[in-house]
């Protein structure tokens, strides 16, 4: 790309609002930022100037006795989770944090993962971002300011515009405040681990005690070539100190049949978790491409191994019980793409490319390829909030 | 007395055309699937919202997908508007036809197709009962979530079109939360698949935006929902109190102590009334207020869950402690509160509000409610779920008196909008339907609604599926500037 193109600061919704309405009369596209560390996300675009949220910051309230906190857009991750923690709460999504997998500086903001659904491991107990989300405020291509949602637990008076907009990578509209649901923190959180299971008899390990009532708030599975010496399937429960006692106890009886289990606690878990979350255990070889896979997790052993075989140097583990592949390619021209797309027409499943040079990203499908019908009404959306493609045009699909 | 919601006029065009337009249905269709005669189509004239009817043009019940999508594409192609209906259960008037329309029913397609236990979901046709589901899956050990008081009647797709929720949805969310995929046609009898298995596409959430949107973007026929194993053991406890405000302080006590029961429950003296004399569930007689809170788990955990609650209520003034101490005490202390519409209905009609506020605001909000309701000469019983602050006010009334059943109207518009000033919205789990459509300003600027519109334009151009309701008549008289506009 050419000389960076500049960077508007604009401080309250209304600047953003005529900031917009400018640039959609001009025939100017905007790209969008929070902290800037998530630029390596979806497909490279060129834009004439990049709106940045860095003046919209601050914690609007928040209610522990209502589980609620707002805040401005560009509010640092780090800032909320902090306002949270003094009353015993967190963003329960967990959501993952992208610099160590791009070597990306800054901050990352609330609205940044917003706008790429950014959440971790504990999903399979309490959903992703969106399910967190109360309520939006943003401007739309249109430079209109636009309300969604709320910042009440149940709602659903009129259409639900938070929806569309988690995950939209900025494509329909520019994130000025943000709304979520919060839960407390657990008392005590605690990891049961298997050693040494294949990756087929670890995610039946993973189902099982995901069918178990015990509620496990993280389930994944490191195999050996993952860059650690013997496989380890790691279930994390989560609760009041009793309570995790007896899950633990009772759990270990279900995945008897698997081997025996260790129990890990304190730093060495949540360090092993925040890598999980943030796919820390594939970053390291720089130049190697990283898939994320969405699939059944049945089929996920099968798939990972029949894409991997394309390669010579290829890693990766499972989290959320082997619905979700983290994969690391080395040397291929374009990514791996052929190759996962193909294993993937003849299996359910959603495949992103979340790291890969620009040039590889701007030739490949960085998002699941859409039929014909959900393509176009993937258009029709974006037209409906962005008429005149002013926000990240590109991003997400070359033609919208 | 004209009624304080008007339905758009009818097409005279269309009326005008019902005999060739039935025939033209009775093409698409085997002869049992296709309801003309008048008694007939009487049955579907309204739903739980009884207040108002209408007589649809003519009234299909498909089997198959296919089928829908034929009916779909006819009255696309012949610009005839099309009502989505489940089991007919909702508050709102969400499934009330309109004279110029065609009920597309999805009483047939009932059926469970799969059950994946290791991937936990199952797939289940649309018109499938709420209660079918975890009936199916219990066997295995599992469950679905979502449980609407109608749950034994309502259908998932009408779950769907509302994003019900449930007195169980503080621990475990609503229908969004808890659905996967779903097969849907849209106007034009296009059939999609939205969503998988992981709920995690890729690209813009529609299965998010489907949900919720009131059979106005297409018709589910289809839905794969997440299923979860069911607890080791459930057990409520019932605590009353002399004052709805302690009430409503041991509530917020409990989630700041870091406990998320199932389920928290509320009841004022008015319900706890009314459910005693029908279901002698055994509730405290003269309690100002009521709560039933459920926790799961194991025997051990449950105690040791109770005792933190209990303890936490005896600082708030708890009057009794009612603990159950078998499956049949479980079962009585919840009978009164699943059956609290119903019993309300035995002794008055009345109206149920569902808005939603921030749950700091109850005592104020409690206390402006029997306020507008003694303006309005009326009584009020309150229920509702305590832990998210989604409120049900029952409004008492004789609907056979068309003064009174306006004034109860009035009383809850009166009181939606104050859910809607304290910070709150017009319906937490119920829907817009024809019921709240007008006081959709309240909440929303015009920009706001405007950008819905042009959202659900681009699922449904010509605005025919459901089109009387959710948004205000005088936003969207031609819905073709919404489209202009987008």
């Amino acid at each position: 790309m050419s000389e960076a193109p500049r960077t508007l600061t604009p401080a309250s919704e209304e600047e953003v609002a005529a900031v917009v309405s400018e640039a959609a009369a001009a025939g100017h596209r905007l790209g969008v930022e929070g902290g800037g560390t998530r630029h390596g996300l979806g497909r490279p675009i060129e834009t004439d100037a990049t709106l940045s949220a860095s003046r919209l910051t601050g914690v609007v309230f928040h209610e522990p006795a209502e589980l609620v906190i707002a805040a401005k857009a560009g509010t640092p991750v780090r800032e909320i989770e902090a306002a949270l923690a003094e009353h015993g709460q967190m963003l329960a999504f967990e959501p993952m944090d992208h610099r160590t997998l791009f070597g990306s500086d800054g901050e990352p903001t609330i609205g940044g993962v917003v706008a790429v659904n950014a959440s971790g491991p504990r999903r399979v107990k309490v959903g992703a971002a969106r399910d967190a989300l109360l309520g939006v405020r943003f401007v739309n291509g249109k430079g209109e300011i636009i309300k969604s949602g709320g910042r009440v637990m149940k709602n659903v008076t009129g259409l639900d515009l938070t929806k569309p907009l988690c995950g939209s990578h900025g494509t329909l509209g520019f994130l000025t405040e943000v709304v979520f649901k919060v839960l407390p923190r657990p008392e005590r959180s605690l990891t049961v681990m298997l050693g040494g299971l294949t990756d087929a008899d670890a995610i039946a390990a993973l189902s099982s005690a995901l069918g178990s009532p015990f509620e496990p708030s993280g389930a994944a599975h490191i195999p050996a070539n993952a860059r650690v010496t013997e496989a380890r399937t790691l279930v994390r429960l989560e609760g009041f100190s009793d309570s995790v006692d007896h899950r633990r106890a009772a759990l270990a009886e279900t995945l008897a049949r698997w081997g025996a289990t260790q129990t890990i606690e304190g730093n060495e878990a949540d360090g092993l978790w925040r890598s999980v979350r943030d796919a820390a255990l594939l970053s390291e070889a720089r130049n190697a491409a990283i898939w994320r896979i969405a699939c059944i997790p049945s089929k996920a052993a099968d798939l990972a191994v029949e894409i991997a075989s394309a390669f010579e140097v290829a890693h990766w583990f499972f989290d959320l019980g082997g619905a979700l592949i983290w994969l690391a390619i080395e040397g291929a021209d374009d990514a791996g793409a052929a190759a996962v797309r193909q294993a993937l027409a003849h299996t359910s499943g959603h495949a992103t490319l979340v790291r890969a040079p620009d040039a590889i990203r701007q030739s490949v499908p960085v998002f699941q390829p859409q039929n014909e019908t959900v393509a176009a009404l993937t258009r029709g959306l974006k037209q409906s909030f962005d008429p005149s493609c002013v926000f990240q045009p590109g991003r997400m699909y070359a033609d919208i | 007395m004209d009624q304080l919601i008007a339905f758009p006029e009818p097409d005279r065009a269309i009326l005008a055309q019902r005999d060739a337009l039935i025939a033209g249905l009775a093409k698409l269709l085997p002869a049992d699937a296709l309801v003309t005669e008048e008694d007939e189509r009487r049955v579907y004239e309204t739903d739980a919202f009884t207040a108002y009817r209408q007589l649809p043009l003519a009234v299909t019940l498909p089997r198959t997908t296919e089928e829908v999508a034929a009916v779909l594409r006819f009255c696309s192609r012949h610009g005839v508007p099309v009502i989505p209906r489940g089991a007919g259960t909702s508050l709102a008037g969400g499934a009330i036809p309109q004279q110029d329309a065609v009920v597309v029913s999805l009483a047939r397609m009932n059926r469970i197709l799969e059950i994946d236990t290791a991937n936990r979901f199952a797939r289940v046709e649309a018109g499938v009962t709420n209660i079918a589901i975890s009936n199916a899956v219990g066997p295995d050990g599992f469950f679905y979530a979502p449980d609407p008081s109608s749950q034994l009647a309502c259908t998932i797709a009408g779950n769907i079109a509302m994003n019900s929720g449930g007195a169980h949805c503080l621990k475990y969310g609503v229908t969004a939360d808890n659905l996967l995929g779903v097969r849907i046609v849209l106007v034009d009898g296009t059939i999609a698949e939205i969503g998988d298995p992981v709920g995690d596409t890729g690209g813009y959430d529609l299965l998010g935006l489907i949900c919720g949107s009131e059979g106005q973007l297409g018709i589910v026929t289809e839905a794969t929902v997440r299923i979860l194993p069911k607890p080791e053991g459930a057990r409520p406890v019932l605590l009353s109190f002399d004052k709805s405000e302690e009430a409503g302080a041991a509530v917020a006590a409990i989630i700041g102590a870091g406990i998320i029961p199932v389920a928290m429950e509320f009841m004022d003296a008015q319900a706890i009334e009314i459910c005693e004399a029908f279901a002698k569930a055994g509730y405290p007689a003269g309690a100002g207020a009521m709560l039933i809170i459920e926790v799961e788990g194991s025997d051990a955990e449950m105690d040791a869950e109770l005792k933190r609650i209990v303890d936490i209520a005896n600082k708030h003034n708890v009057r009794i402690v009612k603990e159950s101490s078998s499956a049949m005490e479980a079962a009585a202390i919840w009978k009164g509160r699943k059956s609290a519409f119903g019993a309300t209905g035995r002794i008055a009609d009345y109206i149920c509000m569902d808005g939603t506020i921030p749950t700091g605001r109850l005592p104020h909000v409690l206390g402006r409610i029997d306020e507008i309701i003694a303006e309005h000469g009326l009584r009020v019983a309150n229920v509702f779920h305590a832990g998210d602050g989604n409120l049900h006010p029952l409004i008492l009334h004789n609907a056979n008196d068309p003064a009174e059943f306006r004034h109860a109207e009035e009383a809850g518009n009166e009181i939606l909008k104050l859910c809607v000033e304290v910070g709150g919205c017009l319906t937490g789990e119920h829907g817009v339907g024809l019921e709240k459509r007008d006081l959709m300003t309240h909440q929303f600027t015009e920009a706001d609604l405007r950008q819905q519109m042009a959202v659900r334009t681009v699922f449904d151009p010509d605005w025919l599926l459901n089109p009387a309701k959710v948004f205000p008549l005088e936003l969207r008289n031609q819905p073709e500037a919404a489209a202009r506009v987008a």
